[in-house]
């Protein structure tokens, strides 16, 4: 176990060495956002109404945040892949490393990523006028429980990586997992003006579990009405569930993707 | 003296294809095992079975001392591996790749900043330590790649195909590099496809074939059983080989037409300088013109020809690239 820790933070310091070669990356995982920011918060921030009362640029910004860490999905896929496809895997399996602080060694340094570009565009928010209202203790778990989704998605990622090796394939299939995950949830609309059928699908879909929690902890409008479903309706419990259900299930399964990937 | 390797038996096929069909080997600490065979033969095959990247599919090995398939992490302990293409980290510079796998071994920050400094004297690569690895050229990765494998000291050493592609100069630093090792008591088995780099390095060698075993023994032993090293002369003309043919009987060497093409004489040639001196001498007194005059070292087409029958590695190697799966080979 010790060992486990001291290989993943022996990684991380690689993949730190690495962002710091390549900045690109970090703006290439913050420019994204940025944009949504400024375009859902300017252009149509003027059309939409949040139901329920409340300013749709405070109502945009969990979304966003929760889009980002589904982006997350397609950096670390790739980042797997491009490892998978380098001989130093080779190199790393010929060592007595614990094996799965490759994973963790990745998957880690690409929250810290994710961390640094969360500050960022919480700077841009806060200029066009976003808040938070429920103190700083709250506010803070509504980043950890961003946070939290970023590193179970992250291990999913993992998974796409090593199953489809191929980069350009990998990065498709993650905007194609990504997508209905953040546009079918409460991220960027409110679900109310959806045909029926399509809004139980976004409604129990975990990410409006996580961006309606965040909302709530941050105090900006959640649109949550009496008729919303009972996962809107006690976000919390669902959002933190889900997360910690997917990082149960995507850790054992990246970890034996991972033994047969570099075993071929 | 106690051994250092040793496999029985081992089998591996990927698809429909055997890859290894039942390889044995033993290595004794403190030598050097030259596995020597064309493309495809299953060198890298063994090599990463061995070093724990890969389980067999039939058969058992010690490495150490230690069960390969029981006690994979008591092997990767006490072993070093420089697989056939290099294993770095291209952004990260010569330095922090040494230290990062050191780390890795767990020798210790310290330990492992000061073994890297050592290393990189020794390889002479301090002055490119600080550059990212993207900058190197082939042979400061390879000798990087070495340097890494060494860096905690292995007991053993795993290198495959290490001078594939370098200079004669680079391919001489880094024959030297390895002949250091083994003063200071390392066990090595190295992959090559040239007879000459087995018969520099190693104190014995096995010719592997299409995953099978097809020769063994010291290099002499390998170099006897295809004669030692032969003379051959080119003429201008198939009447003044004739000649020459005769000439060259009667002072002794046994000359044959080596070739239907080109009027080329070869003997074998047992007195070395002194029988050099003694063909070039009956030629030049009978003022016969003479095209080409060499002397040839058997090669590994020679040592594969009279161990398989078959032609030799070009022949071989053009078979073996049309039974192969196009897949397999970007692996
Ligand atoms: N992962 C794999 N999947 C499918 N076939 C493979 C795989 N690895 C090796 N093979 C096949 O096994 C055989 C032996 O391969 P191996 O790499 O051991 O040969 P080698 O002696 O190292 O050759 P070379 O000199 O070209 O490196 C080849 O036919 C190769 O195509
Ligand atoms: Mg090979």
């Amino acid at each position: 176990m010790n060992e486990a820790l001291n290989d993943s933070v022996v990684l991380i310091g690689r993949h730190m060495r690495h962002l710091t070669r390549i900045p690109e990356k970090l703006i290439g995982v913050t420019i994204m956002p940025i944009a949504l920011v400024l375009v859902f918060g300017y252009l149509f921030g003027s059309a939409m109404s949040v139901p329920g009362g409340g300013n749709y640029q405070e109502y945009i910004m969990a979304g966003i945040f929760v889009q980002m860490m589904l982006a997350g999905i397609g950096t670390t896929a790739i980042g797997v892949a491009d490892d998978l496809n380098n001989g130093l895997v080779d190199r790393f399996r010929s060592l007595p490393m614990s094996q799965v602080a490759v994973l963790i060694g990745r998957t880690a340094s690409d929250l810290v990523l994710t961390l640094v570009s969360c500050i960022g565009i919480t700077a841009v928010g806060y200029l066009i006028g976003w808040r938070t209202h429920q103190g700083f203790v709250k506010t803070l778990a509504g980043f950890g429980l961003l946070l939290l989704l970023g590193y179970a998605v992250s291990w999913l990622g993992v998974l796409i990586g090593l199953v489809v090796r191929n980069p350009e394939a990998v990065n498709s299939i993650s905007v194609f997992i990504s997508m209905p995950l953040s546009f079918l949830s409460a991220a960027f609309i409110p679900l109310n003006n959806l045909p029926s059928w399509l809004q139980v699908i976004a409604e129990w879909n975990p990410m409006s579990a996580v961006v309606t929690a965040v909302r709530s902890l941050w105090g900006n409008p959640t649109a949550v009405t009496a008729d919303s479903s009972f996962a809107l309706r006690h976000p919390l419990p669902f959002a933190l569930i889900g997360s910690i259900l997917l990082l149960a299930v995507m850790v054992p399964l990246a970890s034996r993707a991972y033994r047969r990937a570099v075993a071929a | 003296m106690s051994i250092a390797i040793s496999a029985q038996g081992l089998r591996k096929r990927y698809g429909d294809h055997e890859a290894l069909k039942g390889v044995d080997l033993t290595v004794e600490e403190g030598t050097v095992l030259g596995l020597l065979g064309p493309n495809g033969a299953g060198k890298t095959t063994i090599v990463r079975i061995l070093a724990t990247l890969i389980e067999a599919d039939a058969g058992q090995a010690t490495v150490a001392g230690y069960d390969i398939a029981r006690q994979p992490r008591e092997v990767r302990r006490r072993i070093g591996l420089t697989g056939q293409y290099a294993a770095l980290d291209e952004r990260l510079t010569g330095r922090e790749n040494l230290v990062l796998i050191g780390r890795l071994f767990h020798i210790g920050r310290f330990a492992a900043r000061t073994r890297a400094q050592e290393l990189l004297e020794q390889f002479g690569l301090t002055e490119a330590a600080g550059r990212r690895v993207s900058t190197y050229s082939g042979g400061m990765r390879r000798r990087l790649d070495l340097a890494a494998s060494l860096i905690a000291s292995p007991p053993i050493i795993f290198l495959d195909e290490p001078t594939t592609g370098l200079d004669p100069a680079s391919r001489n630093v880094l024959w030297e590099m390895v002949r250091e090792q083994v003063r200071n008591g390392v066990t090595v088995l190295l992959t090559t496809q040239y007879l000459e780099e087995a018969d520099q390095l190693a104190d014995r060698i096995i010719v592997i074939n299409d995953g099978l075993t097809v020769g063994e023994g010291t290099p002499d032993e390998l170099k006897r059983t295809v004669g030692g090293e032969r003379l051959e002369i080119t003429f201008t003309e198939t009447e003044t080989a004739e000649v020459a043919a005769k000439a060259l009987s009667a002072v002794g060497f046994a000359p044959a037409m080596a070739d239907q093409a080109v009027p080329r004489l070869s003997a074998p040639l047992e007195t070395g300088l002194v029988g050099i001196a003694l063909a070039s001498t009956t030629l030049d007194q009978l003022g016969l013109a003479v095209a080409d005059f060499s002397v040839r070292k058997p090669s590994l087409d020679d040592v594969f020809l009279e161990l398989t029958g078959k032609q030799g590695m070009q022949r071989a190697e053009a078979e073996h690239t049309m039974q192969e799966d196009p897949e397999a080979v970007s692996r």
